[in-house]
């Protein structure tokens, strides 16, 4: 170790920390915004629709950890998601008005139910509720992942059997009309702390919870995927059994990371079913899990802004198109899955990063025109000749 | 649907009674009982027979590229749809033709399907080779447009469609021969891409506006169409107090013959040859001069018209509709990944007894096995559904890889990797 | 340091009845450096495969240290101390070679510790100064898919180095480099030689001259002869093997001769190369 080697690495953990600084900054800048302006700009209907789309963006952020950095493709988080919104909804079930006639979810009585199930109880208490809507997916994620990863299945055999299990968790859910309202799902939610659910003030609430919880679960995830842990999981996306002869058990992180995508596609699902009023197992169709996948697939694998950004640009454009062209919206978003992974593999901000930069600078005249050989540019060892001769 | 959904000690009996079924007891139940295993077995062979012809060339393409085609359902549904244009084809011919159409359209099914899988590989698949994943995403938008593609298919749309290829590949085909198509090809495909489709818009509205409904009306519409089965396989044969229908028969005995058909084309043609070194060393066969590009090309084709085969046969069985592909997708992949990659035998058995699994778990025979035995009768009468019954099939599944992660007949060797 | 690191007792490995590996026994002693050379589909890789556990032997043992590896999986044996490079460089290329180097440097693996300890400054150290001997310093911090392939090899040989195994397994860690690369990688193993125990598979004669001191012949997936380079190469049996059975025709040449003849060529070129 030489003292220049000390001083670099000094100038790299000063850069470091004002990147850091620079990127907490932008982020709180346009959390601000995104509380404060966005509701008086926008209309409370595209408010509302904004906060859901911020709440999906938590479970892109939730897939691209397990697929753009770990390298595991789920069809399945549906499940998950689906499975965090039950659980606030059974919450609010229970809220019922001490006026009612029965002590139960008024769809139970319909059926013929006489006594609330063992397993709704605990769900009176909103700590348990709250808990139980990462820790539940979290567990179903958990036990799936262990089963699935200990035997080294991966791959296109991890996909389908994730969307093998969104087939399993649907039939299940559809089938239980007297525990879970079957088909109809959990709606027509009432009170939750005394406050009006569907009240504009209570949503505004929402609103900015979920902007605050999305924070978090970005934060979280930058956590994740920066330090040494984040590498590894790279290095398990790029040569997984070269991980093991490193003396690395791949399976634990595999699980670890997997039960955490899924308790953030949880809490998702709750931030979602609370701005809708809705959950019901139609979230554990095929289709939404996979179109999970594409929002970050157009945002950016790997890139944890572009996962947000995927989720809530293609969102809009779905709500867009499909409330004024249904007819082409499948073949909008066939050709969409078609384009990403054809013409756009890094997405929008991995497109920006690679040649966004490089055309903007040429069209604005901007660009540094190089009169050397491109890689000699690149290549450290000519930089630190530069530097030493320099001197 | 099943056969013996009458049969005693059905689901209706078991919500009632909530234990022992009254015919189960004494020696007719045990006689019962073994024409209801009996029945189920062959129900479920039927049921499995469907799942391996659906599977078959999923499989194939899977064992040679890695490469599961998420659109595989809606080439079934073409399939369907090819059946159904096939049989209003033959009702025009009048009676005696209209008993032979399913054979006509077992071929035109095959080869609607086989030309939109090659179209699919081609325009597709073979960019994304390497990249099982992403070609899993890709091939479900594929999917998707498909399935649009068939709710909104009109004549304005197919001409528009026409036009527009002839003018943009056309184009193309005709500029490659300059020698410096190289140079300007970012420009041609500039121009020539919007401009083609500009005409064909224009040309579409243009027909739509001059002959309305003649040319807007879509072909099938959103909703589903219903093929006829051929009066010789309408009505069945008799088993004990029940019966097995003749279509079903007419299923197996076709699945049979691509069963048979597709092990002959493997292991005893110079093509089948080469798919088989393909599958087994990619780049020791394309260094041996065996056209790689041209094997894929062929064996998707080949998958995808045994998927065209899969979708006429269902249409046999109830009504088909744009989403008819989705039914079937997940059970043919679970057979994939039970029967493992690379030898049909595999998929074969997988499809059987995941077939015979569902049927006999999902009509409650279990159920009547462990009448006497009160938890166990709980237990199979929880899932005693047909959708209860995938949950518990798909459990056996997660517990069978336990035991066997690579499938019922994995390879074994060195292998490169992992 | 004479008890033995490693030894393998009677081990067969059968693929559908094909045995990869026949009866093997093998055995070396602690800080060895032993080269295995072999043809094509002697096993060389296979015998790499079972000690390291990616693949389980039919029959027989390995026993590392004393210990039977049977029941340990892949991770489990690398954490007791055996470090494998594999036969083309397998880094992580998404990764710089200072995160590698990290990566494979980190003595606490479990997942919780990984994710919520800091590294330590001793492994920083250890990283900087295996950057410098393996010469990646002033590419610390790129990308490694940008390494050229000698340089991937020695990343993959640092990783191995910073793993601090007992016994380091390299597979053709030459193949592909040019003779100045060669040379250096051969210095260097030399010099990992006095602190490990290095098990070195490997194609290119001269490089096996160069650091060879004891030299194993594995031939379908037995070992064939041991001894030093000079007495494998002059033993007719591994002669016959490399160069197949002496034609009928040339029996009538002395005997010594056509070893001599065999012994040139065998030194002179590249025994076939994978």
């Amino acid at each position: 170790m030489t003292a220049q080697a000390t001083a670099d690495r000094q100038g790299i953990d000063w850069a470091r920390r004002r990147s850091l600084l620079i990127e907490v900054a932008i982020v709180l800048a346009v959390a601000l915004s995104l509380m404060f302006i966005a509701p008086v700009i926008l209309s409370s209907f595209y408010t509302n629709l904004l906060g859901r789309f911020l709440a999906l963006a938590i479970v892109a952020l939730g897939i691209d950890l397990i697929w753009g950095f770990t390298g595991m493709l789920s069809l399945g988080h549906g499940v998950f998601f689906t499975l965090g919104g039950y659980a606030l909804a059974m919450h609010l079930k229970l809220q019922i008005p001490p006026t009612a006639s029965t002590k139960l979810p008024e769809f139970m009585s319909l059926y013929g139910v006489t006594e609330l199930p063992w397993f709704w109880q605990p769900f009176y208490s909103f700590p348990f509720a709250a808990l139980a809507v990462f820790v539940i997916p979290a567990i179903v994620g958990a036990i799936l992942g262990y089963l699935i990863f200990r035997n080294r299945i991966r791959g296109v055999y991890f996909s389908i059997l994730t969307q093998a299990t969104t087939i399993i968790f649907f039939n299940f859910f559809n089938g239980q009309q007297k525990l879970f309202n079957g088909t109809n799902g959990l709606t027509d939610f009432k009170t939750l702390f005394g406050a009006q659910v569907s009240s504009s003030n209570s949503q505004r609430t929402f609103y900015i919870l979920t902007i605050l919880i999305l924070i978090l679960a970005y934060a979280l995830c930058r956590w994740l995927t920066s330090g040494r842990f984040g590498r590894l999981l790279v290095a398990i996306r790029d040569d997984e059994s070269r991980v093991r002869f490193s003396g690395y058990n791949p399976t634990g992180y595999k699980v670890l990371i997997f039960a955490i995508s899924a308790a953030l596609a949880g809490i998702a699902g709750a931030m979602f079913t609370i701005q809708t009023g809705i959950i019901s197992p139609n979230s554990m169709n095929i289709a939404f899990s996979i179109e999970m996948v594409i929002w970050v697939a157009v945002g950016g694998r790997a890139t944890l802004v572009g996962a947000i950004l995927g989720a809530i640009v293609v969102n809009f454009a779905r709500s867009l198109l499909s409330e004024k062209f249904p007819e082409i919206w499948l073949f909008f978003q066939g050709g969409l899955f078609l384009f990403v992974v054809l013409l756009l593999p890094n997405g929008i901000v991995g497109w920006i990063r690679r040649e966004g930069v490089d055309l903007f600078q040429s069209l604005t005249g901007t660009r540094k025109r190089s009169f050397t050989y491109p890689s000699l540019e690149e290549d450290p060892e000519v930089e630190y000749e530069r530097k030493n001769i320099g001197d | 649907m099943p056969i013996s959904q009458k049969l005693h000690c059905g689901i209706e009996n078991k919500s009632k009674e909530g234990g022992q079924c009254p015919l189960c007891a004494g020696v007719q139940g045990r006689i019962h009982l073994l024409t209801s295993i009996l029945d189920g077995i062959f129900s479920g062979l039927s049921i499995g027979s469907i799942l391996l012809l659906a599977a078959l060339g999923l499989a194939i393409v899977f064992g040679l590229m890695g490469v599961i085609n998420m659109a595989h359902g809606e080439l079934m549904m073409l399939g369907a749809y090819a059946t159904f244009v096939v049989q209003n084809g033959f009702k025009k011919l009048g009676e005696p033709w209209l008993q032979v159409y399913i054979f006509v359209a077992l071929i035109a099914a095959f080869i609607v399907a086989a030309l939109v899988g090659l179209l699919l590989e081609r325009g597709v698949i073979r960019y994304l080779y390497g990249r099982p994943l992403e070609t899993l995403l890709a091939t479900w938008g594929v999917s998707l447009i498909l399935q649009q593609f068939v709710r909104s298919v009109n004549w304005v749309m197919v001409i528009g469609l026409v036009m527009f290829s002839l003018l943009f590949f056309g184009g193309m085909w005709i500029l490659q021969r300059r020698s410096d198509f190289d140079r300007i090809r970012k420009w041609v495909i500039a121009v020539l891409l919007p401009l083609s489709i500009a005409i064909s818009f224009v040309v579409g509205s243009v027909l739509s506006n001059a002959y309305q409904l003649a040319v807007t009306q879509p072909w099938f519409g959103a909703q589903n169409v219903d093929v006829t089965a051929p009066k010789w396989l309408q009505g069945g044969l008799p088993i004990g107090n029940s019966q097995l229908p003749y279509t079903r028969m007419f299923i197996m005995v076709l699945t049979v013959l691509c069963v048979v058909g597709i092990y002959f084309f493997l292991n005893k043609t110079p093509w089948g040859l080469r798919i088989r070194s393909v599958t087994q060393n990619r780049n020791m066969s394309a260094c041996l001069g065996i056209p790689t590009q041209k094997v894929d090309a062929l064996t998707f084709a080949l998958g995808s018209g045994l998927a065209g085969i899969a979708g006429c046969a269902v249409s046999l069985l109830g009504s088909v509709g744009p989403n008819t592909g989705q039914n079937y997708i997940v059970n043919t992949f679970m057979v994939v990944v039970v029967g493992g990659v690379g030898k049909l035998v595999g998929t074969i058995v997988g499809a059987l007894v995941i077939g015979i699994l569902d049927y006999v778990i999902g009509a409650g025979v279990l159920m009547n096995v462990f009448s006497q035995f009160q938890p166990l009768f709980d237990f199979f009468s929880f899932f005693a559904t047909s959708s209860m019954a995938k949950v518990m099939v798909f459990l056996l599944i997660v517990l069978f890889l336990q035991f066997r992660p690579a499938g019922l007949f994995p390879q074994k060797g060195r292998t490169v990797d992992a | 340091m004479s008890a033995k690191i490693l030894v393998i007792d009677n081990i067969t490995v059968s693929f559908d009845g094909f045995k990869a590996l026949n009866n093997l026994n093998f055995s070396m002693d602690a800080g060895e450096l032993r080269v295995i050379i072999g043809p094509n589909g002697a096993g060389k890789t296979t015998f790499l495969d079972i000690i390291t556990g990616k693949t389980k032997p039919t029959e027989g043992q390995v026993l590392f240290k004393g210990r039977n590896l049977r029941s340990y999986s892949e991770h489990q044996i690398a954490q007791m101390g055996v470090g494998r490079k594999f036969q083309t460089p397998r880094v992580y290329l998404n990764l710089t070679p200072r995160e590698n180097l990290e990566l494979s440097c980190n003595h606490r693996k479990a997942v919780f510790p990984t994710l919520f300890s800091k590294t330590p400054s001793a492994e920083r150290r250890t990283v900087a100064g295996l950057l410098e001997t393996i010469g990646l310093i002033h590419k610390a911090d790129m990308k490694a898919n940008l390494l050229s392939h000698g340089e991937k090899q020695w990343l993959e040989i640092g990783m191995l180095v910073a793993q601090s195994p007992d016994l380091l397994l390299v597979d053709e860690p030459v193949a592909g480099l040019t003779d100045e690369e060669t040379m250096k990688t051969g210095e260097l193993l030399l010099s990992l030689a006095e602190s490990h125990s290095i098990i070195v598979i490997e194609h290119d004669m001269e490089f096996v001259r160069q650091i060879a001191r004891k030299v194993t012949v594995l031939h379908q997936g037995s070992v064939l002869c041991e001894g030093t380079i000079d007495e494998v190469q002059s033993n007719p049996r591994v002669i016959e093997v490399y160069l197949g059975q002496p034609h009928e025709a040339e029996d009538n040449i002395p005997v010594s001769a056509k070893l001599e003849e065999h012994k040139t060529s065998l030194s002179a070129e590249d025994i076939v190369t994978t």
